[in-house]
């Protein structure tokens, strides 16, 4: 009876590696592995395949090639970024504003500086997610060295104002850090036309490997080093490079970036009719993020009266990866912080559904998930007291 | 993260469903927290006789209330009150540690219901012996712990 198919629809949490992506690794670990800081011929060669990458990644953003620096992924750009920008303008300012809705690899990095004498201010979103450019000029003062919000929303998809908010910083004099993790290949960017001062990237949202990613910081940002030791990337984050993981992010950002519009097009019609055949055949159901502006795979859907953690392991018996924003996930009893910041009540957070589709995503897919979906809600309300409930309500009315 | 036995009381959950006329309801939890269990007794001569239950919860709350309506099927209320979470968690080989709470509630659960029960028939509610600090019931601004 379980399923052996996989259907994956979990794209935000990461993604395969594109078997290419892989190819052009492959050479880095055994053949090309001198130490890009050595003198030798095999060292010459890393160091060339390390500075290709990152024309790549700055051909990318629209950056210069010396305006990008390697990091082991998001987490380390995010801690980077903002330890760097708070602990280098200490004396300017002690003041930061960032989002109710961040990555915890930015939240949590601005509570420890608020441990460390830093004050944060953390911007509330309206009931799409979004943040309001009045509330972010309301909250900047001569104390404020750093906004860091998110280019795009992990839970629900949002895409944030970033234009605007990048004008806003400019006109201030504050430094703008944007964690672009889920918005790479998704969106287009460009950091000199969007005034993003520091963005932060991982190559396994994108098809590429896990465990390597990047910091673009402007020139001229003042900021510390995160890492302290050897002088690699122009002595301002240490430790030897990992060439394979380097030249996998190259190649993969490169192709997710060039391969953006046909890609996006495909995915969102394939999460459009995913979403339009689950509200039409799912009663009580609703949306949750901006109806529009949000990253073309993401989709996410409350169920009233069941819970998140029993929808993906129902939906995992028949194959299908997805993750929710209910607490039972999280090892906190706590919902999604985001959900609850558009204002989503605990319970209808705790029945959420994030389904995040993905380049290797088809109709059979969509058709897959939404058949075995239905069963399982029907499946866990026929369970639900809430439910039993609400069909007494209906039937006295 | 699942024990075999909590995966195969949530796949195939025992006394799932609902008794018109039951002798006792008991209802512990909150939406807040996100889970909610309602147990459903009938008794007849002091025993047992039988028993649903429905839940709203995760993965360990289902097994959890499965696991608590089979082992008190057919007990005399008292042996049913002396079913701990402990034992429901033991039954099921074992919880994880943040799952925990989900057992207490399906003892609270069985707790309320054999009151509800015994309110009805004009005796005494027995007292919990170790009330657990998270009798969080229909308390919003409660924390869910």
């Amino acid at each position: 009876m379980t399923a052996e198919r996989i259907v994956y629809m979990d794209h935000s949490a990461t993604t395969a590696t594109d078997p290419e992506v892989v190819t052009v690794m492959i050479p880095w670990f055994s053949q090309g592995y001198g130490n890009p800081s050595s003198l030798y011929r095999i060292a010459r060669e890393s160091k060339k395949a390390v500075e290709e990458a990152r024309n790549q990644v700055a051909t990318a953003l629209g950056a210069q090639p010396d305006e990008i620096y390697f990091t082991s992924g998001g987490t380390e750009s995010d801690n980077w970024a903002i330890k760097g920008i708070a602990f280098a303008n200490r004396k300017k300012g002690n003041h930061i504003i960032t989002s109710a809705i961040e990555h915890h690899a930015v939240l949590h990095t601005c509570e420890y500086l608020e441990k460390q004498g830093f004050s944060i201010t953390y911007l509330p979103v309206d009931d799409t997610g979004q943040v309001r450019i009045e509330d972010l000029k309301a909250a900047i003062t001569d104390q404020t060295i750093l906004v860091t919000i998110m280019f795009a929303n992990n839970e629900i998809g949002t895409i944030e104002p970033i234009t605007e908010i990048g004008k806003v910083c400019r006109e201030h004099g504050v430094y703008f850090h944007t964690d672009a993790v889920q918005a790479i290949g998704n969106v287009p960017i460009d950091v000199s036309a969007m005034q993003i001062d520091l963005l932060s990237l991982s190559a396994h949202k994108f098809y590429g490997p896990k465990g390597i990613g990047a910091l673009y910081i402007r020139k001229g940002v003042r900021i510390d080093n995160l890492l302290h030791g050897g002088g690699q990337e122009r002595r301002k984050r240490a430790g030897t490079e990992n060439i394979a993981g380097i030249v996998g992010l190259g190649f993969a950002i490169g192709r997710a970036v060039s391969g953006m519009d046909e890609r996006n097009k495909r995915v969102a019609a394939l999460r459009d009719r995913l979403l339009a055949e689950i509200l039409e055949t799912i009663p009580n159901t609703r949306l949750n993020g901006h109806p529009k502006e949000r990253l073309p795979g993401n989709l996410n859907v409350s169920f009233d009266f069941i819970e998140g953690e029993s929808m993906l392991l129902l939906l995992d018996h028949f194959g299908i990866c997805a993750s929710t924003g209910s607490a039972c996930t999280s090892g906190s009893l706590e919902p999604s912080h985001v959900l609850l910041a558009t204002g989503l009540p605990a319970e209808t957070a705790h029945g959420s559904l994030r389904l995040t589709l993905g380049a290797e995503n088809t109709d059979d897919d969509v058709d897959y998930v939404i058949e075995h979906l239905r069963k399982v809600v029907v499946r866990l309300r026929e369970m639900s007291p809430l439910y039993a409930d609400h069909k007494k309500r209906s039937c006295n009315v | 993260m699942y024990s075999e036995k909590v995966m195969d009381h949530f796949m195939n959950p025992r006394n799932q469903g609902e008794i018109s006329e039951a002798d006792g309801v008991g209802e512990v939890g909150n939406p807040t927290c996100g889970d909610i269990m309602r147990i459903f007794l009938t008794v007849k001569d002091n025993i047992i006789t039988d028993v649903k239950f429905q839940t709203f919860g995760c993965g360990a709350a289902v097994a959890s209330s499965s696991m608590a309506t089979e082992l008190i099927k057919g007990k005399t209320l008292e042996e049913a009150w002396e079913v701990s979470n402990k034992a429901v968690a033991e039954a099921l080989e074992g919880l994880p540690p943040i799952k925990m709470h989900c057992s207490v509630l399906a003892e609270e659960g069985i707790h309320q219901a054999i009151n509800d029960y015994r309110v009805k028939h004009g005796l005494e509610p027995w007292e919990e012996k170790n009330p657990h600090s998270h009798d969080h019931h229909g308390h919003e601004d409660e924390t869910c712990s």
